[in-house]
């Protein structure tokens, strides 16, 4: 038999070294005997061989991370866990993958509850204030009493630091003590007895604490399995459960049972909402109450999944209107038209063709952005015929306002609208006569078009054909 | 006013703000007091509760309202204009100071601040970012901060309380903006969504590079979230979840969350007083979670929900394969993982897991033991190594009983 002495209950160094000497001597798992410290049994064992010179082995990184873990857990049996998979791994070297073997699951299941009571210590754990606060001399400082599940404090402490890093603390716990003032000290552990006074802010915190929960939501079963009991005779709150558990019920038969509470006359006169006008049949006055009676629009169902209509934009005496498809995503966000990557083409377009901004005025034969929603995203949807027809009476509106000299149509979409039937922009492209109002129509391609055209030398090609499409357009007011 | 005692405002605007559900500090961006002078710390991962209250529900921050006056009159809301319960206005002062003793005595992870609207929305917003400048600026606190976005608020006002805040939410309240008009008339689908829109783009800005190259300021690190109640107007499960799609989709959402109607003292005469529907709430976070993280669609959801609501006996991943048998028996050591996440009663980590374990050795039943919560419920659907089911529908029997509904019997 040998017998491993560790220096202390988180003396992962010692275990590495040993465990190292130990498998490299082929000395099986139940050889062993692991200590800490001082204990009983000193006559149970050797020392580890030292091992040969010039030997070694590598143990995966999973395995180290694991065991860094696991040798924190309370059982006293994790050596010899961590030690029987360092000895398994030599003839089993995918063993640290097989998360349903029996050993390795033990030593995860170890590494959670570890890292449970390290949570658990961020969670639970209170301060209570213990210099004098009318003092101005005095430094901040903290103390908190805590009985963590597992051997965690000096690993856990870090947290407190980061957060606390400007005042004074310690952490008291029946193994190690923790003390922060600037820098990071550890001392002895201690009993409940030096556990710091009552804080006056605790009753602050129980009405809170009573007043944020909900007794018809009553589930003291989930709470505990949260907040488990062991920790619950150092928190503050926690002597207000079994009266708010045991009330729940009853408050809730109450407020089910009370009748429905008459609000006073001055009250309700005063919550009668106004009545707002939806979809108007009055045509507006100005291009700014159209943007405001579009955003009440209820001419079709687009309206439901789009955040805002989305109006027209540029000057209310523009000889030249274009009209697009519909918004898309930046512009349903933003509330502007032809400002996503086909609006940025278009303007591109536009200055190439020498079509001043001023002269123009953009909107979209559909307002509201139709779409599919695809995890994230959303995706572009067509709007159909009814859609086309139920916006038109906003592109009328807008037409009748501007009088604009020409109108240029951009895509199928815009054709139908501007038009009144459906165009094939490929044959038809180009001047198609007088349309409603008086204004010149013009048909193009959408600028949507030419970002889904896949080679370079088509795209530049049909840019060049789309300018040539915008100047001529301009040409005819 | 001035004369409550501060341990009384405590307790009316903290009661006053338990209908929201959200309490979560996860997800923003790594902070530490060390390089500082005030005091606080976030981590980037998952936030930390600090105590739960007999709800089982999570107390991560100081969940509060600035003022619980209102102005509006939402039927569902215990702080309608027209309650008669107890009001209270906290000063900016006074709730930065109680998060600092709070917080400095670790109850706390920050600060949830909402209010009612009191005067209008500008002015209302304004306050909630005047409590965040002032803990940020003045305390150099470095904890979480979740702000309420009051919708048509002003977007300089939305975009200032992002820089201050840690996440940003404003609550979408209902599943339909027709329901929304009747029982919050004051309240606009339109305002809502586009306060949304504000808030993605301040995001998304936050994450492209400056001109300089420099990194944008950052802009509601943690994201937004919503809140939809579910159970107080006559809308489906396939509603809520069609309007969470669309919301997800359009606005970036780290959550939505699904809040069971529940009685309120003072209630209004609108609204249905029952229990709250606790187990549709469940169902829906599961269905949720189904889409964004097990590759489900909604359409997929809502064939298996019959009548558009969830089954309230059966998890929808159940009615799911259920539903659709001749998918099943999945071999486990050679599905892909799509398929591996459609089986009832294994969860994403656990196929993650198995995926791993599968490289090494071949999966037989003692090893999906390990791995689910009860390998009698996976039996039917999977095939192993040493098992296969025989006649599907034999132990299904056992996994899912037919559920025979209890019907209240009427009075009248």
């Amino acid at each position: 038999m040998y017998a491993v002495r560790l220096a202390s209950e988180i003396d992962f160094e010692g275990w590495r070294q040993a465990a190292r000497r130990l498998r490299l001597a082929d000395i099986e798992p139940p050889q062993v005997v692991w200590r800490v410290g001082e204990e009983a049994g000193l006559f149970d064992g050797a020392e580890p061989p030292p091992p040969p010179p010039d030997t070694g082995f590598s143990a995966p990184r999973a395995f180290v991370e694991l065991a860094q873990g696991v040798i924190l857990h309370r059982d006293p049996a994790r050596f010899e866990l961590l030690y029987r998979l360092l000895w398994r791994l030599k003839a089993e070297p995918e063993l640290m993958a097989v998360a349903t073997d029996a050993d390795v699951a033990a030593a995860q299941l170890m590494r959670k509850q570890v890292r449970d009571a390290e949570h658990k210590m961020h969670a639970f754990l209170r301060f209570r204030r213990v210099d004098e606060p009318d003092d101005p001399e005095a430094v901040e400082t903290y103390v908190a009493w805590f009985e963590p599940a597992h051997h965690i404090v000096e690993r856990g402490v870090d947290f407190f630091v980061h957060r606390m890093a400007n005042l004074r603390f310690s952490i008291l716990t029946p193994e190690v003590c923790a003390h922060w003032n600037g820098t990071l000290s550890f001392s002895p552990g201690v009993d409940g007895s030096q556990a710091p006074p009552e804080d006056a802010l605790e009753e602050d915190w129980r009405v809170y604490f009573a007043s944020i929960f909900n007794p018809a939501r009553v589930n003291a079963e989930l709470m505990a399995q949260h907040m488990p009991r062991r920790y619950w005779k150092n928190m503050p709150e926690a002597r207000l459960i079994p009266e708010l558990v045991s009330r729940a019920k009853g408050r809730t038969e109450a407020m089910v049972q009370a009748p429905p509470t008459v609000p006073s006359a001055r009250v309700r006169r005063k919550a009668a909402p106004a009545e707002v006008p939806v979809a108007p049949g009055d045509a507006p006055a100005d291009l700014t109450q159209v943007a405001a009676a579009l955003q009440a629009c209820r001419r079709c169902d687009l309206w439901r999944d789009a955040t805002q209509g989305v109006p027209g934009e540029g000057p209310g005496d523009a000889p030249l209107m274009f009209v697009g498809e519909q918004p898309g995503d930046m512009e349903d966000l933003k509330g502007r038209p032809f400002i996503g990557p086909a609006g940025q083409l278009f303007n591109r377009a536009l200055a190439e063709a020498g079509v001043p901004r001023e002269a123009a005025y953009v909107t979209n034969a559909v307002k509201h952005f139709k779409h599919e929603p695809r995890g994230k995203r959303r995706i572009h949807a067509k709007p159909n015929a009814g859609e086309v027809k139920a916006c038109r009476w906003w592109l009328e509106t807008e037409r009748t306002l501007v009088k604009p000299k020409v109108i240029v149509a951009l895509g199928a979409t815009a054709g139908l609208s501007v038009f009144g039937r459906s165009v094939a922009v490929t044959r038809e492209r180009g001047v198609m006569g007088e349309v409603e109002g008086g204004a010149l129509g013009f048909l193009t391609v959408h600028p949507s078009f030419l970002l889904r055209l896949p080679d370079e030398a088509s795209k530049a090609a049909e840019f060049e054909r789309f300018v040539r499409d915008l100047g001529e357009a301009y040409a005819l007011m | 006013m001035a004369s409550i005692p501060l341990r009384r405002k405590l307790e009316i605007l903290s009661d006053a703000a338990k209908y929201d559900a959200s309490c979560a500090s996860s997800g923003g961006a790594k902070r530490s007091s060390k390089d500082g002078r005030g005091i606080g710390s976030t981590d980037s991962g998952m936030g930390v509760c600090h105590a739960f209250t007999p709800d089982g529900r999570c107390v991560s921050l100081l969940k509060i309202l600035l003022t619980n006056f209102c102005v509006f009159d939402c039927a569902y809301c215990v702080n309608r204009v027209s309650s008669n319960v107890a009001r209270a206005r906290f000063s900016v002062e006074e709730v930065v100071q109680l998060t600092l003793d709070f917080y400095k005595r670790n109850y706390i992870e920050g600060l949830f601040l909402s209010s009612g609207v009191i005067r209008s929305a500008d002015f209302t917003q304004e306050e909630l970012n005047r409590v965040a400048k002032t803990l940020r600026e003045v305390h150099d606190f470095r904890g979480y901060i979740h702000l309420k976005l009051v919708a048509g608020c002003s977007p300089e006002l939305a975009v200032a309380a992002g820089l201050y805040a840690d996440r940003l939410s404003v609550n979408i309240e209902l599943p339909s903006d027709d329901t929304l008009k009747r029982l919050a008339p004051e309240k606009s689908g339109e305002d809502i969504k586009r306060a949304m829109g504000a808030v993605r783009l301040g995001i998304d800005d936050s994450k492209d590079q400056t001109h300089t190259g420099r990194k944008a300021a950052k802009f509601s690190p943690a994201g937004q979230s919503t809140q939809m109640i579910v159970g107080a107007d006559a809308c489906t499960d396939a509603d809520i979840l069609t309007r969470s799609e669309s919301l997800y989709g359009g606005y970036g959402l780290k959550r939505v969350y699904y809040s069971a109607f529940s009685p309120i003292p003072d209630a209004s005469q609108a609204l249905p007083l029952s229990r709250p529907p606790l187990m549709r709430e469940h169902r829906l976070y599961q269905a949720d979670w189904l889409m964004r993280y097990y590759g489900f669609s909604r359409t997929e959801i809502a064939s298996a929900a019959p009548d558009g609501m969830l089954d309230l006996e059966r998890d929808p991943k159940l009615m799911w394969a259920l539903a659709n048998r001749d998918r099943f028996p999945v071999d486990v050591n050679r599905a892909e993982r799509e398929m591996l996440l459609r089986i009832p009663g294994l969860g994403a980590r656990s196929v993650d897991t198995l995926i791993g374990v599968r490289r090494v050795k071949a999966i037989r039943l003692e090893d999906l033991q390990r791995l689910a919560r009860s390998v009698k419920r996976l039996q039917p659907f999977v095939i192993t190594a040493d098992w296969r089911p025989g006649a599907v529908d034999e132990r299904l029997a056992e996994v899912a009983p037919p559920v025979v509904k209890p019907v209240q019997l009427s009075l009248f």
